[in-house]
């Protein structure tokens, strides 16, 4: 049934519906509604489940270690200094092959304190063995958030279901809400692979000496390079039931494209409107929505985007002494392909700052206009008023 | 075959690498004997992560989740939830952790924990000083300590944080310490833990360390029992964090300094530092013995 709800809200009825059975997790700005419903699901008998209300962040993930090792679907959720705390759990999570779902609010890391839209928390943990998929709107939350649990177990690894700060964790919009029947056909009882047993005694998560750390790291990896065929099936399964499916990438009016550009989260919506607008004008543009992080899909990208004459990638993050981490990950992943746009690599949107069709039409005349793209990162909107060292060129 | 009212069955393998004498492996020993196969351990960082065995062995007969070292608290405090949904009440979860990981990285956890009154005994075996990585100072070192982070002039200047106090200021159901050298003690602790169920149970167990504290490996036992007899590690419970019994008067206590001289990380010390010491342990016992008066009609359990 259709409702208007919270973006925050559409991942609390996921979950719920995905009978979690243990949660914990500490609040942070814009996560707060997410974990509010979930206690109040708790309370009210909607949901028989448990939900831990523990210290921090760093015990919010250790719990539900723990509560994962015990044999049960779990589930958190945080944002930006949050995720931080949690860095040294997210690594002991994907390594102890945890099929643990997280929604993760994406925010701005102060100082100074700064709670608005900002990708930078959740692609600062881009190397911990987790999942990455970034919704654009309050369905695909929903969507994404019961897909993650069953990816999540299918592969034995964490997955992280990001969501916009405000834009999308805070904005209501009309989301098909699924009737419990038909998510359990999608997403059975849990059946874990994984549970410490009395009558079976055996350690978890011991001691790994030089003999066979590196074998259990490549043995994480063989299972990060079958994401792709897993989350193929499960969307298959997921679009069976819900007629709904969003691929790993998404390309928008990119076939005959001069100038693809390249983004994720919410700003999607926006750059579909401006390409719609710009093709109106006769200008060969499309959209590519980058949805799966991690594993990245290069090979998937390579051929929705390789035939491009220019790739402008829109980073609402950054990696200082680098640039756009998202247009880094472009660059790597075409490197090795026979056809290799360049890559324009632009800052926008940090810290909350809108990004308005102005600002990705700058991007897409900026692209056009240059013969190659700038050895760093440019930096869209800043204002030399606001910070005296920043220049315009 | 031995004739003892205590249970007999070890649900620890001989082959462990624990160094010769240590006394976290005997603490181990008694505690699985008293607990039962019915167990499942959480261990954080610290030596007994290391005792367990590496992969693929294991010196445990009972189920071990490892766990990051400021985490004991929280991932027990998830593995019980996840045992009570799927209905396991019997199984008794059992966090195992050092001093370093109860008394400093681990403590907000653990706070936590105990003040949401999770249903899970916690076990803080102290050899009073990070060992694992090496013997430095930890929040539970007494004064008058030398660690190799507190070295020559510098040995510890503060006093060992009194952690069985800070936990019955959470109020928890029960509070006891136990030390290795008075086995029966200690068993009758971990069973009367262990039959309490439903809330947190904090056992403190002393825990020799040759290795670290400079002394021979067979004097193990003896020196745990010299900190009982010279009061510097009394052994009580508290029960809801007010009733309070000793369970060992240590009367007339042998001088503090016969526990410290015959122990090479105290060997620095003057007649000074002895007498301040001896001080501080009367001090401490005078405050114990004035709440154990304060609840007299508490019988011994
Ligand atoms: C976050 C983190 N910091 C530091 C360490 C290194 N470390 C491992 S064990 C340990 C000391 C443990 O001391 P304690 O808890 O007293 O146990 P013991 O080794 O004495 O048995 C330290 C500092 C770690 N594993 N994790
Ligand atoms: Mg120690």
């Amino acid at each position: 049934m259709k409702e208007v709800v919270e973006g925050s809200h559409a991942v609390s009825e996921a979950v719920r519906l995905a009978r979690v059975q243990v949660m914990s997790a500490y609040p942070i700005t814009p996560q707060t509604h997410i974990v509010e419903a979930l206690s109040e699901y708790c309370a009210d008998g909607r949901m028989a489940a448990r939900f831990i209300c523990v210290e921090s962040e760093h015990s919010a993930m250790a719990a539900v270690i723990g509560a994962a090792s015990g044999g049960v679907r779990t589930f958190t959720a945080t944002s930006s200094h949050g995720l931080a705390l949690m860095h040294e759990l997210l690594h002991w999570a994907s390594a102890a092959r945890l099929p643990i779902v997280m929604a993760e609010v994406n925010r701005a890391l102060g100082p100074g304190w700064n709670i608005w839209m900002d990708q930078t928390d959740s692609l600062a943990q881009r190397d911990t063995g987790w999942i990455q998929l970034y919704c654009e709107d309050g369905q695909e939350v929903l969507d994404t958030t019961l897909l993650a649990f069953r990816l999540a177990e299918s592969a034995s690894l964490p997955v992280m279901v990001v969501l916009d700060a405000f834009f999308l964790s805070h904005t209501y919009e009309p989301v098909d809400i699924p009737d419990q029947a038909s998510v359990d056909r999608f997403l059975p009882a849990f059946q874990p692979r994984i549970q410490l047993d009395t009558q079976d005694p055996f350690a978890l998560s011991q001691m790994a000496p030089p003999g066979c750390y590196m074998e259990m790291r490549h043995d994480i990896e063989a299972g990060m390079r079958r994401i792709p065929e897993h989350y193929t099936a499960a969307e298959e399964a997921f679009a069976s039931v819900f007629g709904r499916r969003y691929g790993m990438l998404e390309a928008y009016r990119c076939e005959d494209a001069d100038i693809i550009l390249a983004m994720a989260g919410t700003a999607v919506s926006t750059s579909r409107q401006v390409v719609d607008d710009l093709r109106e004008r006769g200008e060969k543009v499309g959209v590519l929505k980058l949805r799966m992080f991690r594993p990245f899909p290069a090979a998937l990208l390579a051929s929705l985007a390789g035939d491009a004459r220019k790739i402008a990638v829109l980073d609402r993050n950054f990696c200082f002494g680098v640039g756009g981490i998202f247009a880094q990950e472009i660059r790597a992943a075409l490197y090795l392909m026979d056809s290799r746009p360049p890559v324009y690599s632009y800052i926008a949107g940090l810290g909350g700052r809108d990004v308005t069709p102005e600002t990705i039409e700058e991007i897409y005349v900026r692209t056009k206009q240059s013969e190659r793209p700038a050895p760093e990162s440019v930096w869209i909107g800043l204002d030399p008023a606001a910070c005296p060292v920043c220049r315009t060129d | 075959m031995i004739h003892s009212p205590l249970p007999q069955t070890d649900y620890m393998a001989s082959g462990h690498v624990g160094c010769p004498g240590c006394g976290a492996t005997v603490a181990m020993k008694f505690a699985l004997r008293a607990l039962g196969e019915k167990t499942m351990l959480v261990i954080p960082a610290c030596c007994w992560a290391i005792i367990a065995g590496s992969h693929p062995q294991t010196s445990l007969k009972v189920p071990v989740l490892h766990t990051a070292f400021a985490t004991a608290g929280a991932a027990a405090s998830g593995l019980r939830a996840a045992l009570d949904m799927r209905g396991d009440t019997e199984t008794t979860v059992v966090a195992w952790a050092g001093d370093g990981g109860t008394f400093d990285i681990g403590f907000q956890a653990l706070s936590g924990a105990v003040e949401r009154n999770e249903d899970f005994i916690y076990v803080c075996y102290d050899n009073e000083a990070y060992m694992n990585t090496g013997v430095q100072r930890s929040s539970s070192t007494p004064f008058g300590t030398r660690t190799t982070t507190t070295p020559g002039t510098n040995w510890k200047h503060t006093r060992k944080k009194n952690i069985v106090e800070a936990f019955a200021a959470h109020r928890i159901p029960y509070a006891a310490t136990a030390s290795i050298a008075y086995p029966e003690d200690m068993i009758r602790k971990f069973q009367r833990a262990r039959e309490l169920k439903g809330g947190s149970r904090f056992l403190h167990v002393y825990a020799t360390c040759p290795t670290g504290w400079r002394v021979p490996s067979d004097q193990c036992i003896k020196i745990a029992r010299l900190a009982v007899k010279t009061r510097a590690f009394p052994l009580y419970e508290v029960t809801d964090g007010v009733r309070y019994t000793l369970n060992h008067d240590a009367e007339p206590p042998l001088p503090v300094r016969d526990y410290l001289s015959v122990q090479g990380r105290f060997k620095h010390l003057t007649d000074d530092d002895y007498g301040e010491i001896q001080a501080m342990v009367d001090e401490d016992w005078e405050l114990l013995k004035r709440k154990v008066a304060l609840a007299p009609e508490e019988a011994r359990a």
